[in-house]
């Protein structure tokens, strides 16, 4: 149990931060033209919504959100696996991951 | 918290999706086993899996009357009349899927067995985004669906194409993701729950934080936009089409849409039935706007593959003004049958267009052109024929399954015009969008019927796998035309006691 000395910051504050970072991560994949970039700014977004999560399952005191966390860590790393692989693939065949070098469709 | 018991499990329940997704985990340990020149053993064992998986489909369909309704899993997948009919038509494009990619990946020289497994998890996925009745299911069956089909589209490793469409379909449906993820929190934040029927229920009574829940409802909205690509969400949709192996295209222009369509009308009708002047608004101006660009940019299009994208850009827009009359509680269950009946004549129909697209296609990827039909009628007649069939039937011309398709989707918009009349308008926009259509695919019609291809033309043959699989999407687009009833009964039987 949490003492009433503790200093809890209000839930408004963590959901604030959430949407900064959300918004960074955001910004981040419109603006980078880096693969990998671009994929760490949407790393950051998922990020962003499981500290939102976590604030929200505090403030009500429920599990659902704390394991809707878990859900999202696991899906992030299978999305890891396979945008690396993408990558690397992509590096060795134009030895580039620069995301406006991939044009060769246009219309 | 409840310990889940056996019953509250109610494995039975999904018992289909559960059969399909063991068996998915095991077809890719045999397929180790399988001799690379012997790939399409795979491939039979794959459509024996959702055999078996329809099989026991069958078994709840039928049971379904005397049983009604189950939940499952303590309430987080619902089995409706919804999730029944859905489920078919998940089963039916990945049986017809790999059908043609049994013809299809051996002559570009990439058939390797992991496909096979692929489409499998994907159909395992849509199975879940039919079934979910919490966020969090929805959540997770998403990501099952997509994460491999961002695999299938850069399937063909050093085909720079291939990467480009992988690599773009990948970062743009991870962003779509993280927006999905986003609105959950927020969805959980202003009402405390992930579960849909909870959400509805605290939306219709005290909010929490009605703004949160609304904003958040928002973002799902863009979520499940990216991946219908619906307007403004849709600039992947061209580059990947074009680029991914042809029969991957085909199966995800239906698989992944018709699934994103299947958590987008569940989440919005029956989490979303308070906020439905919101979302109703929302849903009518990006049905507008979809059809109009879908079907403009089309006209100018020379590649059939990324024509046909466009096309489906366009048929997401009309089930979207399905999804529009939704909003009001007394025509959700028809609008959600006519969106169903819709989905349906599209797998169908869009699959058999991709199916003749591969039938013409050279072994190296090129003569997709849609200058390369020209001539088909005499040197392929019968190919030639399916494709008017398939081609009469996206138009939505009579006598096939696009125009009854049409036909309930835009009904049940001119229904709702009573109530407002924005709902008139788009279904007048969905009409003449239509129309417009016309153009672009009596192109290819043109094409093949009017001038005269290259003599010396050499289009590969037609193997028996690619053969049933026209066969049945031709044949269905038919019977779909002529004995419309007989299915939309079906379809609305399926809603009964669902939505």
């Amino acid at each position: 149990m949490l003492q009433e000395t503790t200093f809890l910051a209000p839930t408004s504050w963590y959901v604030i931060l959430s949407a900064t970072l959300f918004i960074m991560g955001m910004a981040g994949v419109l603006i980078r033209r880096n693969a990998i970039l671009i994929f760490m700014s949407v790393e950051l977004m998922l990020n962003s919504a499981n500290l939102a999560f976590v604030a929200f399952a505090r403030s009500f005191m429920d599990i659902t959100g704390q394991v809707f966390v878990f859900f999202v860590i696991t899906v992030a790393a299978a999305e890891v696996a396979v945008g690396l692989a993408l990558i690397v693939a992509i590096f060795r065949t134009k030895q580039s991951i620069d995301i406006d070098e991939l044009n060769t469709m246009e219309g | 918290m409840d310990i889940p018991t056996l019953e509250s499990l109610n494995l039975l329940a999904v018992l289909p999706a559960i059969i399909l997704a063991a068996y998915t985990g095991l077809l890719l340990v045999v397929d180790l086993f399988i001799p690379n020149e012997n790939k399409q053993r795979t491939a039979l064992l794959a459509i024996l899996g959702l055999g078996a998986t329809g099989v026991a489909l069958g078994v709840q369909i039928n049971q379904y009357s005397a049983i009604g309704d189950q939940m499952a899993f303590g309430g987080l997948v619902i089995v409706d009349g919804y999730a029944l009919f859905l489920q078919g038509i998940f089963l039916l494009s990945a049986i017809l899927g790999i059908l043609m990619a049994m013809n299809y990946l051996p002559r570009r020289g990439i058939e390797r067995g992991e496909y096979y497994s692929l489409i499998l998890f994907t159909t395992v996925g849509s199975m879940f985004m039919a079934l979910a009745n919490d966020l969090m299911v929805v959540f997770v069956a998403l990501e099952l669906l997509s994460i491999p089909l961002y695999v299938l589209s850069a399937f063909i490793r050093d085909d720079p194409g291939s990467e480009e469409a992988g690599m773009k379909y990948f970062l743009l449906g991870a962003f779509s993701s993280a927006f999905f993820v986003y609105g959950v929190a927020l969805i959980y934040g202003g009402t405390g729950t992930t579960s849909l029927d909870g959400v509805a229920a605290v939306l219709a009574g005290e909010a929490l934080n009605l703004p949160l829940a609304l904003v958040g409802m928002g973002l799902l909205l863009v979520g499940l936009g990216f991946k219908v690509a619906a307007f403004p969400f849709h600039m992947w949709t061209p580059d990947v089409y074009q680029g991914a192996p042809t029969a991957a295209t085909g199966f995800m222009s239906v698989g992944a849409k018709v699934a994103g369509f299947a958590a987008l009308i569940r989440v919005l009708v029956t989490a979303f039935p308070g906020a439905a002047q919101a979302w109703g608004l929302l849903v009518i101006a990006i049905a507008i706007l979809t059809m109009i660009l879908g079907n403009v940019t089309a006209i100018s299009q020379s590649n059939a593959k990324r024509m046909l994208a466009y096309s489906s850009i366009a048929h997401a827009g009309y089930i979207l003004v399905a999804l529009s009359a939704a909003q009001f509680p007394e025509l959700a269950q028809e609008a959600s049958s006519a969106a169903l009946f819709y989905m349906l004549t599209y797998t169908i129909t869009n699959l058999g267009a991709f199916a003749v697209v591969m039938a013409i296609e050279k072994d190296d990827g090129s003569g997709v052109e849609i200058e390369d039909f020209a001539g088909l009628a005499k040197s392929r007649p019968a190919v030639a024929l399916m494709m008017l069939i398939f081609m009469l039937s996206l138009t939505g011309l009579p006598v096939s399954a696009g125009m009854v398709g049409k036909f309930f989707v835009f009904g049940v918009a001119i229904n709702a015009a009573s109530q407002s009349v924005w709902l008139a308008i788009v279904a007048i926009v969905g009409v003449l969008t239509s129309v417009v259509s016309a153009f672009y695919y009596m192109r290819i019609v043109y094409m093949m019927y009017m001038r005269d291809g290259d003599e010396e033309a050499e289009y590969p043959a037609i193997k028996p796998a690619l053969g049933t699989a026209l066969a049945v999407t031709g044949i269905g687009t038919l019977v779909l035309g002529f004995l419309p009833t007989l299915l939309f009964d079906a379809a609305q039987r399926a809603l009964i006691a669902g939505l």
